[in-house]
């Protein structure tokens, strides 16, 4: 590929700077994360023809949700197929065609709206919009991973931090625009979706335009890898097809969508939960506090665990996350049934925090064990496991709530069993994390083969005047 | 060296413009999210 988009013309000039990059995949991030976001807009799109309230002929919630589920299943897909395209092409390419769906996707949403086919939509923001939020996520996490080789951990969490920042950013906005053009023969969502369409396809842009990948061996001025070689950080590369055939991939996939299952559960039931613990005493607005509270907590998690990962190591960080949360979870119902709330929010802040560590220290565990190489790659697949913990972790708590409810046990204590179960899947997340190994030297990838690998991967090939700058560039590149 | 003086001085402000640019955001979403939760503690 040559031109603009080529992955050569991606490689980083002597002068630049690496602490641009992390901007570069903040501006991704913060637009996707609006998918956090998107319940905004369900009461206005139940009121697009009655304005007010909704009409006979106006779409039901139920009809609705399946817009937010799309995404997240194509989210899941585009992810995992597109990582090895982005391993191929080069992030630059790969977020402007996120930038592309994800801006797309919106402004096909507003079609649909205009001219009140469901399906538009579905396939605006579902299907667009969910290719857009899986290339987009997936696009800046190895590029960062290469620059900062000695903070892994903390580049991948600023980025993946964004993620959770981005519904922060897209909830009030999406609400002050709809305020802004409703009108008494509109709900002004379709308005709204062109203006954020835009915002965030020109937003990712900019992303996709400053991102830059390191020249090969690229490192850090004055920093030498460990001379203490570390077993769970890897020096060699595994291919992202051979990943497959290793059992640490579905030991981490187990232990993210473990991690994910228990966060993600608790996170979708916050606010009724804290309504019917607290009876009483907690109102609905204060209810809508506590989940933006948690958010907050989700957003630093992120940060915070994956740059505390880089000093306590990965492994150790996700046993943490198992086993400060496996108490944690057991400890709810006892602190729910003795009142204290602050304690309760307390414990709820926490184990949001290991939920959002757990997306964002996973890339630089997947980087320790299989290499820097493919990791772009690899990690699409892996978020296979966030697709499949979205729906389990709902249904899981919805199910055990209603049957318990049905079997005669009072709201209040009906979040008892489910946090037990959750402790319990963590403790499996646990086991799953102690029996991670380094892999095996058979699935490394052979220095022979590398040249091979490179003709069908152009991406990391270097050309005579990148390994001239990668010589070079040691002192310049900060 | 005027010239790579000048040249760093530029990268540095469109560093500084770039972090900014991502971060004001960023901020404005935190603050209003903060100022809900403040809700809960009233």
């Amino acid at each position: 590929m040559s031109g603009f988009f080529s992955p050569q013309r991606t490689v980083a000039k002597a002068n630049y700077n690496r602490w641009m990059v992390p901007p570069a995949a903040l501006a991704v991030h913060l637009c996707i994360g609006q998918a956090y976001a998107f319940s905004v807009f369900n009461s206005p799109l139940t009121r697009v023809i009655g304005i007010t309230e909704s009409a006979p002929d106006d779409w039901k919630l139920t009809s609705l949700g399946w817009i937010f589920s799309l995404a997240i299943v194509f989210l899941g897909l585009s992810a995992a197929f597109g990582g090895k395209w982005l391993e191929k092409v080069g992030p630059r390419l790969t977020m402007f065609v996120a930038a592309c769906c994800f801006g797309g996707g919106f402004l096909v949403s507003a079609l649909g709206v205009y001219l009140h086919q469901i399906w538009i939509v579905y396939l605006g923001y579902g299907v667009l919009g969910g290719i857009g939020l899986g290339l987009g996520y997936v696009s800046p996490v190895s590029t960062l991973i290469k620059w900062f080789p000695d903070r892994r951990g903390m580049a991948t969490g600023m980025a993946i931090m964004g993620f959770g920042g981005g519904a922060m950013i897209g909830a009030p906005l999406s609400i002050w625009l709809m305020q802004h053009f409703a009108s008494p023969d509109s709900v002004g969502i379709m308005q709204t979706f062109i203006i954020m369409g835009c915002i965030y396809f020109l937003s990712m842009l900019i992303g996709s335009f400053t991102i830059r990948t390191p020249p090969q061996n690229w490192r850090p001025a004055g920093w030498t890898p460990p001379v203490v070689q570390n077993d769970m950080i890897s020096q060699h590369h595994v291919h992202i097809d051979q990943v497959l055939k290793t059992p640490q991939f579905y030991l981490l996939w187990l232990v993210l969508c473990l991690n994910v299952t228990a966060g993600i559960g608790v996170l979708g039931q916050a606010s009724v939960m804290i309504q019917e613990i607290f009876k009483g005493t907690i109102s609905a607005a204060a209810a809508a506090g506590f989940v933006g509270l948690l958010s907050l907590f989700n957003m630093g998690g992120r940060f915070f665990w994956s740059s505390a990962s880089d000093y306590i190591g990965r492994k150790h960080t996700f046993t943490l996350f198992f086993i400060l949360g496996i108490a944690l979870y057991a400890s709810v119902p006892a602190i729910g049934a003795s009142g204290n709330m602050g304690l309760f929010i307390l414990l709820y802040a926490l184990i949001l925090s290991m939920y959002g560590g757990g997306f964002s220290t996973i890339p630089a565990y997947l980087a320790d064990i299989f290499g820097t190489r493919y990791v772009g790659g690899i990690h699409g697949r892996l978020l296979t496991a966030w697709a499949t913990a979205g729906i389990l972790g709902p249904v899981l708590v919805n199910y055990i709530r209603e049957f318990q409810i049905e079997q005669g046990v009072a709201k209040a204590d009906a979040y008892s069993v489910t946090m037990y179960i959750m402790a319990g899947l963590l403790s499996l997340g646990f086991i799953c994390n102690l029996m991670i190994r380094p892999v095996h030297e058979k699935h490394h990838i052979k220095h022979d083969d590398l040249d091979k690998i490179d003709s069908l991967f152009p991406h990391s090939k270097q050309t005579d005047l990148e390994k001239s700058a990668a010589n070079n560039s040691h002192e310049e590149i900060r | 060296m005027s010239h790579s003086r000048s040249r760093k001085l530029t990268d540095l402000l469109l560093l500084i413009l770039f972090w900014l640019y991502v971060s004001i955001p960023l901020a404005w979403g935190v603050s209003s999210t903060l100022q809900k939760a403040l809700t809960l503690f009233k």
